[in-house]
């Protein structure tokens, strides 16, 4: 890999680098490559090798609660994106684009305060929210929870790729096309598509991976399967754990390289 | 602005005084009929708990929920867990509708005490007749009037043969005051509860595990403080496994989680129970009884009855602990227990090692003492 | 652009036609509000509001349950921050989140570099999703993962017994830092990344000139140039890092009481929701303060 040619260092600043880079993708991919391996592995008791088997991706699929915490969470996180992704873009834009409206200093504040806090907060008042008003604990009020926490994510990603955008495009668009909703679509929109994607992508994952604020707000049989698996692997860490793992693991990478896919087809088209 | 601040305010605190609407589950419950069924069962029990699934079968013991849905096919039993009373009691006061929880003895106080729990109609719990007749009139429930009894159990230590003996009798000193020389230093767990964990170093140090006396609570926290530096963890859920893999050579735990741990772990070349055993320290410990309860807040309490009397069933009752290697309260399941189980001196402790244990009761506002006294012991 | 440009760039345009230009304004403005209002309401009503509760809550008192109870309004919640237990712990957190602030940076900075200093695009983007691919996968699992590999049978310990270089690291403090490092590098790779790629080498360059030293060249202009991102960077780390509990539990085997799980002991072991909220809500005033103080060190926006 050849170095940026402003950046050029002495050579052995770069080996060093380099050698540095390689050890750290050693360090992050370790555990990973442990739970896909071993998820193959035959012996119950994960550490040991026991030879190669598929059943306990059988297994997996056998077991309800599993598999029915897994489509909790599938659910809640796809809702939870497509709604946090709408609102969060057209916050983002209603701050990069338009300069002067009532209440956009206060909602500026707002928008970033769900990124502040910690992890507890939000969920014990969350919580303390849903039983004051009297909504019900379940699948519902977990969605709506990560809605609240996933719009601000949105609109930080969304309003990075807006800040470094030309706005001299969306001035010819506007001359170009005489409606405002137009110039939207043709122009604007394929313009920050790749931070909508990105932020709808950081949405996704948070939704998928919370653990903390779903165990505070979630309700009977809403189990989802971060929860799950955080009551059930500290009591038996079964090699069925890692192939459910493994599979989102292949399901998520599989969305990402497809949506880099279509990004970088998106912006060859731009380009030209 | 501040206008509109105040408004908020106002708004906020109006909604945060009210709260959702209220059915009367008391009436509903009052006109149970045996084997009634009123709906769906929203199941809230501790996890792994209850015999389903995968597990089930594994353990060769009858599925409880598949044999409930059997027997009502109108009936589908959505079934969620928690390991912890307070996250279950967490749920309940926040309002979320669970038809059947699974609270402990000293739960069940507090549940009771601010009408959390609905009166059992025990005309449609025939099955209470089997019950063992010292559960029937318990300290934390007279007359099990809100609570069933489910399971019960003892905490003591759980050891490697290799480096504990317990012929001459086992003691709390093994774990709060370990010999300087002993080999197993920094391999010891013990249980990441506030009441047990302070309680066991309570009865260490001779006093009761409901004691209000902050000085003798003081002195609890601090000598788990001092014990904490040859530990390896606390842990409440995977402590058994840390003891069979080596992480660990002496745990404090539960003796239904141990059993089941030796007894999953023994094959045809190895018996688990010749390497690993289990002990109640003889300043004694805290027993410990597992209710199935109907919150307030539950929805189909006829459901629930029904489930209460299936699981009282002497067949049933006997499964319930092939399956947890915890103790039945249950007299008409003795038939039904494996022998191994029965004759375990672990799971039925003799006379005299029944009256050294102690029952957890509520401490009211004191448990925030307790809690504090943890989590000092922990900084 | 600055806000004083904006606004220079505004007047200039108001010169031309004042009336045109007032009524454009106002249709500008309604849009903007009508852009942001459903998410205005949304956050209002499960962020603000909510928000407020946890104050009001925490001056009212316990019941048994541990619920709060709308009487006797006390300050008794707010007076128990100021115990001793309570200051040690939060000191402890604070404490743990500045260490892993900085060896994030430590070890995130140089390759944050190395990445965002490879000639084709297209390598650099490969790589960062090399870096994000582990990241899918589930953080309990991870985290899990990484006590399979670190317990007295794992991986990571054998080897160490076989170099002779380290014993068994499940359960001490080493153990905790590993995997809280290895939870927050993204987190600081990212921003780190964005400000190094975006840098003018043009300005490197000359540095190199003047200084004669690739060291001095990097210590007096690269590093500052992307200080916005070691801002940026050091934030996302931190204030996740305050509240961390789940992986010291997991991989430090629970023996130190952080503010995390002791917020989370007031709402189930301790039953004293009040209390539980008034850490809550002070904590976020403490963290509202200090994002704005380390925000004015930089100018830009995000």
């Amino acid at each position: 890999m050849t170095l940026h040619q402003g950046a050029a260092a002495r050579p052995w600043v770069d080996r060093v680098l380099a050698i540095n880079g390689w050890v750290i993708f050693v360090f992050l991919y370790a555990p990973i490559l442990m739970v896909v391996v071993f998820s193959f592995s035959a012996s119950p008791n994960v550490g040991r090798w026991g030879g190669f088997t598929l059943a306990w991706y059988d297994r997996m699929l056998g077991n309800e609660l599993l598999m029915s915490s897994l489509r909790n969470s599938v659910i809640v996180a796809l809702v939870s994106t497509v709604v946090a992704t709408i609102l969060g873009t057209a916050a983002a834009l209603a701050l990069a684009r338009y300069k002067r409206w009532v209440g956009r200093g206060t909602f500026d504040a707002i928008v970033y305060l769900p990124i502040i806090i910690p992890d507890v907060t939000m969920a014990v008042m969350l919580l303390l929210w849903f039983t004051s008003i009297g909504v019900g604990l379940g699948l519902g009020s977990i969605t709506l929870s990560h809605i609240a926490f996933n719009i601000s994510f949105v609109a930080i990603v969304v309003r990075a790729r807006l800040a470094n955008m030309d706005p001299a495009m969306e001035e010819a668009a506007a001359d170009l096309y005489a409606d405002r909703w137009q110039a939207f679509r043709k122009v604007t929109f394929p313009l920050i598509m790749p931070g909508v994607l990105g932020g709808g992508l950081l949405a996704l994952t948070l939704s998928l991976d919370d653990v903390v604020i779903t165990s505070f707000v979630q309700g009977p049989g809403s189990t989802t399967l971060p929860v799950y698996v955080f009551g059930l692997i500290k009591r038996s860490v079964t090699p069925e754990i890692n192939a459910v793992s493994t599979l989102m693991m292949v399901m998520s990478v599989g969305l990402v390289l497809t949506s880099l896919m279509f990004q970088t087809r998106a912006d060859r088209k731009n380009r030209q | 602005m501040k206008r509109l601040l105040g408004i908020i305010v106002v708004l906020a605190l109006v909604v945060a005084a009210c709260g959702g609407s209220e059915t009367d589950v008391q009436g509903l419950a009052d006109g149970c009929e045996v084997g009634e069924t009123d709906g769906d069962l929203n199941l809230y029990n501790w996890t792994a708990y209850l015999p389903t699934g995968l597990d089930a079968e594994d353990a060769g013991v009858v599925d409880f929920i598949v044999e409930f849905e059997d027997r009502y096919p109108d009936v589908n039993v959505v079934y969620t867990q928690y390991d912890s009373n307070e996250a279950m009691l967490a749920q309940v006061d926040a309002g979320a509708s669970y038809d059947l929880v699974v609270p402990s003895d000293y739960m069940v106080s507090i549940m009771k005490g601010s009408d959390l729990l609905v009166k059992l109609n025990h005309d449609a719990i025939p099955g209470m007749a089997n019950l063992d007749p010292s559960f029937s009139d318990p300290g934390y429930d007279a007359g099990n009037e809100y609570s069933v009894p489910y399971q019960w159990g003892t905490t003591g230590i759980g050891f490697n043969y290799d480096y504990l003996d317990d012929s001459e009798g086992m003691s709390w000193a093994v774990i709060f005051e370990p010999d300087e020389n002993a080999e197993y230093l920094g391999r010891i767990s013990f249980l990441d509860d506030t009441r047990e964990t302070l309680g066991a170093a309570l009865k260490y140090l001779g006093y009761s595990l409901n004691t209000t006396n902050q000085d003798e609570l003081d002195e609890a926290s601090a000598l788990i403080k001092a014990a904490k530096d040859d530990i390896a963890a606390f842990d409440s859920s995977s402590y058994w496994t840390l003891l069979t893999n080596g992480d660990t050579h002496v745990a404090m735990g539960w003796n239904g989680d141990f059993l089941a741990e030796y007894d999953g772990i023994s094959t045809d070349d190895f018996d688990a129970y010749e390497q690993y055993g289990y002990a109640i320290p003889t300043e004694g410990a805290a027993a410990w009884v597992d209710t199935m309860a109907i919150p307030t807040t539950a929805e189909h309490p006829c459901t629930a009855h029904a489930f209460m009397d299936m699981v009282l069933e002497p067949f049933m009752g006997g499964e319930l602990t092939n399956y947890n290697y915890y103790a039945s309260p249950n007299l008409a399941a003795e038939e039904f227990i494996y022998e191994d189980i029965l004759t375990w001196e672990a799971v039925y402790p003799s006379e005299e090692t029944m009256a050294s244990l102690e029952f957890f009761e509520d401490l009211g506002d004191f448990e925030i003492n307790y809690a504090d006294a943890f989590a000092a012991a922990k900084s | 652009m600055t806000l004083l440009d904006e606004r220079e760039m505004v007047e200039q345009e108001e010169a031309v036609n004042p009336r045109l230009e007032k009524r454009a304004r106002r249709a500008e403005s309604w849009r903007g509000f009508f852009h942001a209002a459903p998410a205005y309401v949304y956050l209002t009503f499960f962020f603000t509001l909510p928000l407020i509760v946890v104050y009001v809550f925490s001056f009212a008192s316990r019941s048994n349950t541990g619920k709060p109870l709308l009487q006797d309004w006390n300050l008794d919640s707010w007076s128990k921050l100021t115990e001793p237990l309570f200051r040690e712990i939060a000191l402890r957190s604070l404490w743990l989140a500045i260490l892993n602030t900085a060896l994030c940076l430590l070890i995130g900075y140089p390759f944050a570099y190395w990445i965002a200093t490879r000639a084709s695009q297209r390598t650099r983007t490969l790589l960062l999703v090399a870096v994000l691919i582990p990241f899918w996968s589930n953080f309990l699992i991870r985290t899990y993962a990484w006590r399979m590999l670190l317990d007295s049978d794992g991986m990571i310990t054998r080897l160490g017994e076989w170099t002779g270089l380290w014993g068994q690291l499940l359960f001490t403090p080493t153990a905790v830092f590993i995997g809280l490092l290895y939870g927050y590098l993204p987190f600081v790779v990212l921003p780190l990344y964005a400000a190094i790629e975006r840098l003018d080498w043009t300005l490197v360059e000359a540095g190199r000139d003047l200084y004669a030293s690739g060291s001095a060249a990097f210590r007096k202009i690269t590093l500052p140039l992307s200080k916005p991102g070691i801002v940026a960077g050091s934030i996302l780390v931190f204030i996740p890092s305050l509240g961390a509990y789940v992986t010291p539990d997991i991989l430090g085997g629970a023996k130190t009481t952080l503010l995390g799980n002791y917020i989370v002991t007031q709402f189930t072991a301790a039953r004293n929701w009040p209390f539980g909220s008034a850490m809550s809500g002070a904590i976020l005033i403490i963290m509202l303060v200090a994002t704005i103080l380390y925000f004015r060190t930089d100018t830009r926006t995000i």
